[in-house]
């Protein structure tokens, strides 16, 4: 099989790649979803929130997931679902499987990686203490509840303040379960403000900053946690230990963007954000595969997956039809406080946003970006956080007027 | 009434059942739990060794070194992945080197083949992340990895193919003597057999007290382990141990059959015969000593910790014998166990056939069975002939380990069939990889339920109350 434009998950991600290259001009795109329908992890956020950047209202994950699967089935955009794709080779050679098919292969023209995230698991945190039933990250916890309608849990705890452990401390409160705390070992959270305010505090829910489990008890369920808090050097302080009875520990301690495919290609991955490096228009440094959305870095509103996403589908049409150039050639180098930036590097002078998050938090300070020694931007913001992404835009002649071959980006008090 | 019964589902009670359906199908093999390879089996180091640690002269060193050339071939019969990877002894001093030259000796001794202590150099050019300070090595060529629960989950598999009948959740509290035989009862059951084989592991001495055997305890060792992804499953390709102390053969990191890494474990003897729990301590010990024997560890990868209880037996040596009329003992089997295991299950019948066991081969015995993973083994041709068949072979459920459908549906169709989520993970591999089970628990919880004819909320993660979820939502 054949294909201009095969897109590797269809999630958020991959669809609004998929229109926007559709819009672009490319036909023969193909999708493949490993899941039983298009929408990805949308499926099962059935919470509002969804959408405020995009359509201009607030929806819920699956209705933001409709309005792009209705523009793929409108745009007559084929699909294949139930489709594992199990090797990308790095001259563009798909090879997935499903139960039509086989195992088969297509030669991709162009390939846009969209294969979204994972969350860390228990085993990863190495908690010490037994090994129980009742030990769930939140995202399957939340597949439980929403999708498959059981629960999973009655009395809960919940570690680390990630988005989907907050949205799911108010989830199982709603459907009966007491959440008893919610631990985070940094001193902030690792939440969107918003989510803090709407399903902690709505709710009463204690939200414990600076603190962790350090011991898992009971044999066949979960009988309880130990908690403690943390120095500032993140140990546990014996003397501040705490049992609390429960059934149910939920984790939400950070995604990892799932680049199994992107590694076995041999793509060049950025070592702080887990995903491809990529030049301004998501491609990775093999010409023609692209990525975007949660496989590239962790978003945090899936807004700005899409507005990546139209992004990577529009550079695999140019590429596809043999119009992409690149004219220059500019690393993005970050101070530290600034952790990353997406894209890491720009080849072409247009306008561009670069995506960034921060490594702790600072107040009242400075977005600082320089080319060399001079300042071409300087942002203030009263507060800045690592749960919040942050964009900043390079206009075309700014960057054409570039002197160097680096830009740097700081943040300065 | 069976011919036998065989206490205890671990890698030697299964290893045993089997031998012992190369002469009869009446075999009953009881369980505690829900399922085989709880105990030990499930957790230890997943080592073939070579047979150079035993004293000489002792039943460890007899049954290691013959039950490590048994295993290559034991492991094709069952279709079980054993790798000949070799194994380092790692030294960091002149007192550990001559350590290791007694050791070499007594390894010829044991009639271990081609051991050879080596030079720095000589291990760099065959491992070259081994630690910095490491300056001389027992190299072991004919050290070996396996998984140990597959080979367990194999031969009993292989014994029910050849008619033994598997009772989990028997746990026997009683046995009393009868004519021709013993009566083993469980709280709620009972099972008549002519002959008892004693392979409780842990509580093989509190077994033996039912018939009045006191004669030996055993006390549970305690080894916690860490397992890192495969991403970092080539970072050394032999099995490399540390100079032996008296705790047994200290910590070692290995790479599994699976190809992930393997680092551990500790060495604590404790009296608490369920105590698996992992300590911070532990874990940190295990990091420190393993980053000594090899360089570069990069202890960010670790999936998954875990504590393995090994059955230390007061006399030192296995205990394998017939305090009793019609009762083996096979008791103690710390390592090398599971190296002697193959052994160790011949070693049994001889000693029934020199009691006065009478028994002829069975002509219909099959000792061959297909291999667990058989599918991922399988060209792409084959793969899609089979899926043209059976298509759920090309629906992947576990996404980390490519694991699909039709592969778990064969593991729980199969002996000695699974009934809970880590049955299927300890058979197939579904979520053992590096999201551990955070995608695919839900769709193997359908499939159990949907093949068990059981509620969703029925499935638990391991038997007994280890329920997954509660009941439904609102």
């Amino acid at each position: 099989m054949k294909k201009d434009l095969v897109i590797i998950g269809g999630g958020p991600a991959g669809m609004a790649a998929a229109v926007a290259a559709y819009e672009a001009g490319v036909r023969d795109i193909l999708i493949l979803e490993r899941d039983n329908a298009l929408g990805g992890i949308l499926r099962q956020c059935i919470h509002n929130g969804f959408g405020l950047h995009r359509f201009g209202e607030e929806l819920t994950g699956p209705e933001y997931a409709y309005r792009y699967e209705k523009m793929v089935h409108e745009l007559g955009i084929p699909y294949m679902l139930d489709t594992m794709v199990i090797e990308v080779s790095p001259d563009k050679v798909v090879t997935a499987m499903n139960r039509e098919n086989g195992i088969f292969t297509i030669q991709a023209g162009a390939v846009i990686l969209a294969m979204g995230c994972r969350e860390r698991p228990k085993g990863a945190l190495n908690i010490a203490g037994t090994r129980p039933a009742g030990i769930f990250t939140a995202g399957t916890a939340q597949k439980f509840v929403n999708m498959k309608g059981y629960m999973p849990g009655r009395e809960v705890v919940i570690l680390g303040s990630g988005d989907i452990g907050l949205i799911m401390a108010r989830r199982m409160t709603l459907e009966g379960a007491k959440v008893k705390a919610v631990c985070e070992l940094m001193p902030y959270s690792g939440g969107l403000a918003r989510n803090i305010e709407q399903c902690l505090n709505d709710f009463n829910i204690p939200l414990r900053l600076s603190h962790t489990v350090v011991n898992i008890h009971g044999k066949d369920r979960l009988e309880g946690v130990t908690i403690a808090r943390v120095d500032e050097n993140r140990r546990p302080i014996k003397e501040s230990e705490e049992y609390i009875p429960c059934d149910t520990l939920l984790l939400s301690c950070g995604l990892i963007p799932e680049n199994e495919l992107t590694k076995g290609a041999g793509i060049k991955l950025d070592r702080v954000t887990g995903g491809a490096s990529v030049n301004g228009e998501r491609e990775t440094d093999i010409e023609g595969i692209f990525a975007c959305g949660n496989v590239l870095h962790v978003h945090d509103l899936v807004d700005y997956v899409s507005e990546e996403s139209a992004i990577a589908g529009r550079a695999a049409a140019k590429y596809i039809f043999g119009d992409s150039k690149k004219e220059i050639s500019i690393a993005l180098k970050t101070d530290g406080k600034v952790r990353y930036t997406v894209p890491q590097r720009l080849t072409e002078a247009c306008d561009t946003s670069v995506y960034f998050r921060v490594a702790d938090v600072y107040r009242d300070a400075k977005i600082v970006v320089r080319d060399g020694d001079r300042v071409i931007i300087s942002k203030k913001k009263q507060r800045l956080a690592p749960a919040e992404m942050e964009k900043v835009e390079l206009a075309k002649d700014v960057i054409e007027s570039l002197s160097g071959g680096e830009l740097t980006f700081s943040i300065e008090m | 009434m069976f011919d036998f019964a065989v206490i205890g589902a671990g890698v030697v009670g299964g290893m045993v059942a089997r031998e012992l359906t190369r002469y009869t199908d009446s075999v009953c093999i009881l369980e505690k739990g829900s399922d085989v390879a709880l105990g030990a089996t499930r957790a230890n180091s997943a080592i073939v060794h070579a047979g150079f640690d035993a004293a000489v002269g002792s039943l460890k060193a007899r049954l290691n070194v013959l039950g490590s050339k048994m295993m290559a071939e034991v492991c094709a019969d069952l279709g079980v992945k054993y790798k000949n990877n070799g194994s380092l002894v790692v030294g960091f001093n002149d007192d550990d080197e001559q350590t290791l030259k007694e050791l070499c000796e007594r390894g010829k001794i044991n009639g271990v083949d081609g051991v050879s202590v080596i030079c720095r150099d000589e291990i760099l050019s065959i491992e070259p992340n081994i630690g910095d300070k490491v300056t001389v090595a027992l190299y072991a060529p004919t050290g070996a990895i396996v998984c140990p629960y597959e080979l367990c989950m194999a031969a009993v598999g292989n014994a029910m193919d050849n008619g033994a009948i598997l009772r989990t959740k028997f746990e026997v509290k009683s046995i009393e003597k009868i004519s021709e035989g013993y009566k083993l009862s469980s709280d709620t059951d009972s099972v008549e057999a002519r002959y008892v084989i004693n392979c409780a592991g842990v509580y093989s001495d509190e077994v033996a007290k039912m018939i009045g055997d006191d004669s030996f305890t055993v006390r549970p060792r305690r080894g916690e382990y860490m397992l890192l992804d495969r991403e970092v499953g080539d970072h050394i390709s032999h099995t490399v141990f540390r100079c032996p102390s008296k705790m047994g053969k200290g910590v070692l990191v290995s790479p599994t059959v699976d190809g992930n890494l393997l680092v551990g474990p500790t060495a604590e003897d404790i009296d608490d015969k369920e105590n698996t729990a992992t300590t911070a301590e532990g874990l940190a010990k295990v990091r420190a000593l393993a980053a000594e024997q090899v360089a570069r560890i990069d202890f960010s990868k670790v999936i998954t910790s875990f504590t393995g209880l090994r059955a230390s037996g007061s006399t030192g040596d296995f205990i394998i014998g017939m305090p009793t009329d019609r009762f083996v003992n096979v008791a103690a089997i710390e390592s090398p166990g599971l190296s002697s295991a193959p052994a160790i299950a011949e070693y049994v019948v001889s000693l029934l056939r020199e009691n006065g066991y009478e028994a002829s081969p069975r002509s219909d015995f099959n000792g061959t069975r297909r291999p667990m993973h058989f599918f991922s083994d399988l060209s792409i041709e084959e793969k899609n002939e089979l899926i043209k068949v059976r298509p759920e072979y090309a629906h992947v459920i576990c996404r980390c380990e490519t694991i699909t459908e039709g592969e778990i549906l064969d593991a729980i169709r199969t002996n000695p069939r699974p009934t809970d989520v880590d049955g299927v993970k300890r058979r197939t591999r579904a979520s053992m990889g590096r999201c551990q089970g955070g995608f695919c628990t839900p769709y193997i919880i359908d499939l159990l339920a949907r093949e068990m004819g059981v509620d969703y909320t029925a499935v638990t993660k391991f038997g007994g109350k280890s329920y997954i979820n509660f009941g439904k939502t609102k």
